[in-house]
Parts: C-alpha cells; structure tokens; sequence
C-alpha cells in the first residue's frame, strides 16, 4: 500500500522499479568501495555512512517508504542485486585477494541461509553449524581425491553427507528444547572437531587437499583469460559463490512463501497450538533441520574446493558462532541481513589490518552491542502479508 | 593393570570431577535465578586463575612470607576478580536480555567472555602464551605401594570437595539461599515479599563466579600452567555437566561434573588407541544422555517450562 506521508516527487513514484535500481546501484557501489578501500579511514567513513543509513531508512518517512516499495517489488529487487553482484565480479576480474573475500562471504551468507531455515524458522538451535561446514570440505576432499565422481555429484554428496551425519544427532535435538538442544549442538560440534584432529585417517591437524572444482570440462583453477582479458582463476569460484547463494535463496524463499514456511512458523512460534492443528513438531523440525545441514555441507563443499585445502581449524565452536552471528545480527529470518551482516563480519576484520590485534576484542564488543541495543539485529524479519496474498487468491 | 597406575587414574577422575562440578554448579546457580546460560562463565574462570596469579607475582613468591599467606592472598584476589567479573557481566549484559530469545544471551554471554579472554591475552605481558604457576602448596608424596600422590594435590582436591559441599549448604540451608530459591521459583511473589530481587540475582552471579574463579586456582596449582584461552572447553564442559545433570539443581550439576570426568578417565584407560579420543567419547556420552534423558538425570520438578 503505498504510504501516504511519502515525500517522493511524482515521476519516482511512478517508477518505483527506477527507486530500486539506485538504490540497490548505491549499496553495490558502496561495497564495491568497502571492496577495494585501501586505507582505514575509508572504511571507517563507509562504516560510518552504513549506520547513518540503517538510521535513516528505520527513522524517516523517505525511509520507510523506500524500504516499503523494495518490498514490493521483491522479485525485481532480487534480480538487479544478482546483477549487481556479478557486475562486481566483473569490476575485480583481476584482483584475486578481493575476489577471495566475495566468494568466502558468498559461500559463508549460503551456508546460514541453511542456518537460518533451521533456527528463525523452525526455530531449531544449531551451535555446530562451523562442524557441518567442514563435513562438506572434508566430503569433497574425500570424493574429489578418491572417486572420478563429477564434481556437481561431490557437492551433493557433500549435503548429503552433512545431512546424514546431522541425522545422528537429530534424535536427541528433537527430544529436547531450548539449552538441552543448544548443548546436543555444541558438543556434537566439538565431538567432530576433535575427531577431526585426532583422526590420522582424516589428516589430523594438518588436514587434507581438496581438489579445485571442475565443472562440465572447466577446471576452475586453471582458468586464466578470456581472449584478451585477463582473469582472476576466482572468477569462477565467485561467480559459482554467488550463483549457489542465490540458489539457496530462491529455495529458501520458496519454501518460506508456501505453506511449509507456514507449518514451520506455526511449529516455532507455539508447539502446542501447532500440534493442536495436526501439524507434527518432529516432521517440520526434522524437515528443516535437514535441509539446513545439506545447504551448509554444500556451501562447505564448494568453500573447500576453492581453499584447494581443508583443516579442523574451521571447525570449532568459535566459527560456528560466527556464523550465528551473522544470523542474529543480520536479523533472524532476513535473508538480505544475512549477506548485510556476512560482510560486516567477515570483511571488516580484514580491511582493519591496523587494528589486527584487538579486531576480535572489537568484533565481540560490536556484536554485544547490536544484541543489548538492537536485539533483532541489523535488519529485522518482516511480517508476512498473509491476508494480502490470501485475498489476492493465490496461494500463499 | 596394576593397582598404582589404576588409583592415579581414578585419583585424576576425581579431581577433573570436581572442578568440572564447581564450575557446573555455577551454571546450574544462574540458571536457577533467571533461567539464562552466562556462557562467559569459562573466561570468568581464566579471569580468577590470572588474577590469582597477578597478585601472587606482585607479592612475590620469594619475597620471605610464609607461602600460606601467598596463597590467600592470591586466593583473595582470584575469587575477587571473578565474582566482579560476573556481577559485571550480570548487570550490564545478562539482566536487561533476560526476556531477550535465549540464543542472544547465549551469543551476548559468549562474546563477553571473549572480551574477558582478550583483555587477559592483550593485557597480560606475552599473554597469548602459556604462564607457569608457582608451587604454593606444601610439596612431597604419599606412598601407597606403587600408588604416589603428591599432597598439594590431596589438599587441592579436599578443598574442591569441600568447597562444593559449603555451596549446596548454602543454597538449601541459609535465608540467602532460601531468597535465591525462591527468586528460582517465582520471581514476582519472591520480590512481593520483600526479597531484593536485582541484589540476589548479582549476589548469585558472584557466588557463581567465585566458584569458577576458585576452579581456575586449583587449575592453576594442579597443573602449574595457565593459559588465555583455558576457559573455552572447560566452560562448554561444566555447560555440559550442568545440563546433563539437569540444569537448575545442584546435586545434578554436580553429578554431571563426575560422569563426565569419569566418561574420559574410562575412555583413557578403555581406548586401545590415543587418549586423544577422550573428549569424543565423552561428549558422544553426553549426547546419549540428552536423548535419553532430554531434561537432564534429576529434572526439574515443574516439568513444562516452556
């Protein structure tokens, strides 16, 4: 609906597509700059601007409207970031190490979209999700040494791996609820990381080589130049990166607007009214707590093959929690928070070299900060429109 | 197996045992007043060994006092330094999230404890490496045949036991303990009847601390090394003990502590290969034992907390 307190001149509110095009331009831009910035202080001054601007979309009418308008036209919205994205891989084509980062934010933001299906959906707790995320590299080191398997395979079988061996704790986080869950987590995450390092089999600490991915005849890591122009051998990895995040979104989005994500909802926000109306608890949690575990073993997978290496460092408890926090602070359920909040902590430590040594006590005080003064995170959830959608017809 | 090397072992269970209890009962404390998990509660720990340590160092080991009087006051000073810690991270990050979803605090708490470990690395003069422990307790051996057990040991475990034993004294025989029971049970009707509630919850959180603080001491002195990052495991084991035993009650929390110390002695001494897989059998025990028992061994009386 739109609002009637909007201060747009006539022509933008006509074009509302126009809006979305700057607007999405402006935070590629700006990340194109967080990107390449060199020197601290641009990164502080694009910091600085993020949170002016989280300030103004949230406190002013412009704001509000801008954000209601994106919604809207969500589909679009979606398309012309995809673009965008790519257009920046287009703009780095040469530039390995920043390469690296966008691809490492790609495949980490897929890795929680999995995280997010399990805990703001379904409301499953999941403090190994850095474990699953190394069951997939060590799948794909596993399969891509040992097998002549085509490597879209070895990405399944890396899920299908992860979600099998989540399986076996599956029982235990069914039974239970709130910190019993969290703690059935947190020492299966810390039972395979120790594996991991004891394991000679495995590699031990030192790990194991994951051969770079070879899709359809194209062997990633050889990938020099197209005609004159010479390339990155990350292109690819990034743009994989970025295809298989948007993959993981289309599916995640698609289940949310369908009924499942009804059922999941209903079965988080109150068990007892959603076993009242015939739903089953352990069906939906098991659901999403599955397929969670098989997008974050495919992103593991994938994050593995462009590592070119795999060791348990990854997998302890510290990581997992890094990756919930990019949930938490990216705001429970917002699938753009989650790429919102994925740069901000996985690219800002590294452009603050200056501050190397006190960035983790830094990161840990902003996070702190974000949950006392911000508890549902950078970008909150919105509510779904059911009665919209309902009484356009559609199924929901 | 001969019966020396058996004894040591057991020997070593027990005092694992203990300190995983002290710390589990920690949990079980906060958990009982206000239903969080404080995840810094393995940092605070690290926080009172090198506290202790700090004011041992600025007394100085040789300086002529008695060694007894060297210890208190590192004592002192590591109980301190640890219950400040708790309170402060009580009130400024576990009190105003305490209706906040349970996994912010379990984030907000675990970043706090990482602050608390990175202000020990950062602070402390080559932090980021191992520190050795001074020898405080009196030094020698018994002997039972082929049995050796050094006596600081003895008393380091005795004061554990003895310690855990003051804190379940105080929890179900003291008016402190009757107010922080009922700030457990039901927080309106307990501040109705004139119990401070913000001055229980912080004085729980120190008494909790104190204990974690005394766990890193008896760390300290057992092993004559610590570390910045000693806390990470031991906080997720005590975490561990406490939920395995069931969270909110202390005799669970304490029975946690042993099963799970006795968990890895067996492993150590079962496992044809490396001792190294200890952890894995043990936290692979605890994971049975959740889906065996999904509320913990001794669960809360008030089954539906929802």
């Amino acid at each position: 609906m739109p609002s009637t307190e909007t201060a747009w001149p006539p022509l933008v509110r006509r074009f509302p597509r126009l809006v979305i095009v700057g607007v999405v331009g402006l935070v590629f831009a700006a990340l194109a700059f967080l990107l390449h910035a060199e020197n601290q202080i641009s990164v502080v001054a694009v910091l600085v601007s993020f949170v002016a601007l989280i300030g103004v979309v949230d406190g002013t009418a412009i704001g509000r409207d801008l954000t209601a308008t994106c919604r809207r036209h969500a589909g679009f919205g979606n398309g012309v970031a995809l673009i965008g994205a790519l257009a920046l891989v287009v703009l780095f084509r040469d530039d390995h190490y920043t390469l690296l980062m966008m691809t490492t934010v790609a495949l980490y933001a897929a890795a929680c979209i999995g995280l997010n299906l399990q805990l703001a959906f379904a409301g499953v707790v999941n403090f190994a999700g850095a474990a699953f995320f190394a069951i997939g590299s060590y799948t794909a080191a596993i399969l891509g040494n040992h097998t002549a398997l085509p490597h879209l395979l070895v990405l399944a079988g890396c899920g299908i791996v992860a979600g099998v061996l989540g399986l076996c704790v599956l029982l235990p986080v069914l039974r239970t609820r709130g910190h019993y869950a969290a703690l059935v987590t947190i020492a299966f995450g810390l039972l395979i990381r120790t594996f991991l390092e004891v394991n000679d089999l495995l590699g031990g600490p030192q790990g194991l080589k994951v051969p770079g991915l070879d899709l359809f005849g194209l062997q990633f890591n050889n990938v020099r130049e197209i005609g004159p122009i010479d390339l990155s051998f990350y292109v690819p990895y990034a743009v994989f990166g970025i295809l298989l995040f948007a993959g993981a979104f289309v599916l995640v989005r698609l289940i949310e607007n369908s009924w499942i994500g009804i059922s999941l909802d209903a079965v988080r926000a109150d068990e007892v009214a959603a076993s009242v109306f015939g739903l089953s608890i352990a069906y939906w949690k098991a659901f999403a707590f599955l397929v969670g575990n098989m997008l974050i073993g495919v992103a593991g997978g994938a994050y593995g093959m462009m590592n070119g290496f795999i060791n348990p460092n990854g997998a302890g408890l510290g990581d997992s929690l890094i990756l919930l926090s990019i949930i938490v602070l990216g705001g429970l359920g917002n699938l753009w928070g989650t790429i919102g909040a994925a740069v901000v902590i996985l690219v800002l430590p590294e452009k603050l070299q200056a501050i190397q040594e006190y960035r983790l006590l830094i990161f840990a005080i902003l996070v702190m900060l974000i949950l006392r003064f911000r508890p549902s995170g950078i970008m909150p959830r919105s509510l779904r429109m059911l009665s919209r959608v309902l009484s356009r017809g559609e199924r929901a | 197996m001969d019966f020396g090397l058996l004894a040591q072992h057991i020997f070593n269970g027990l005092m694992l045992g203990v300190i995983y209890a002290m710390i589990a009962v920690g949990f079980s404390l906060f958990f009982g007043v206000l239903d969080v998990i404080k995840f810094s509660h393995g940092d605070v720990l690290a926080t009172g060994a090198f506290a202790s340590l700090g004011a041992v160092t600025l007394v100085g080991v040789n300086s002529g006092l008695p060694a007894i009087v060297i210890l208190l006051v590192g004592l002192l000073a590591g109980l301190a330094a640890g219950a400040i810690a708790g309170v402060i991270v009580g009130r400024t990050l576990v009190l105003p999230l305490r209706h906040a979803p349970a996994v912010n605090v379990l984030l907000a708490t675990l970043m706090a404890g990482t602050v608390l470990r990175e202000i020990i690395r950062l602070g402390v003069p080559n932090g980021g490496n191992p520190k050795p422990f001074p020898a405080l307790l009196p030094a020698g051996n018994i002997q039972f045949g082929s049995f050796s057990i050094g006596i600081d040991s003895v008393i380091i475990l005795a004061c554990g036991l003895a310690l855990v034993g003051i804190t379940h004294f105080v929890v179900t025989h003291t008016r402190l303990g009757l107010a922080i029971r009922a700030v457990a049970q039901e927080p309106d009707v307990a501040q109705l009847s004139g119990i401070d509630f913000q001055r229980v919850v912080l004085g729980t959180f120190a008494i909790g601390s104190a204990l974690a603080a005394f766990a890193g001491l008896m760390l300290g002195l057992y092993y004559r090394e610590i570390n910045f990052n000693m806390g990470v495991l031991l906080g997720v084991i005590g975490f561990a003990a406490a939920v395995v035993g069931g969270l909110g009650n202390l005799l669970g929390a304490i029975l946690g502590g042993f099963l799970f110390a006795g968990a890895q002695t067996l492993a150590t001494i079962a496992l044809p290969f490396s001792s190294a897989y200890k952890d894995v059998v043990a936290f692979a025990v605890v994971i049975v034992l959740i889906g065996l028992f999904p509320t913990g061994l001794i669960p809360e009386k008030s089954s539906e907390r929802v």
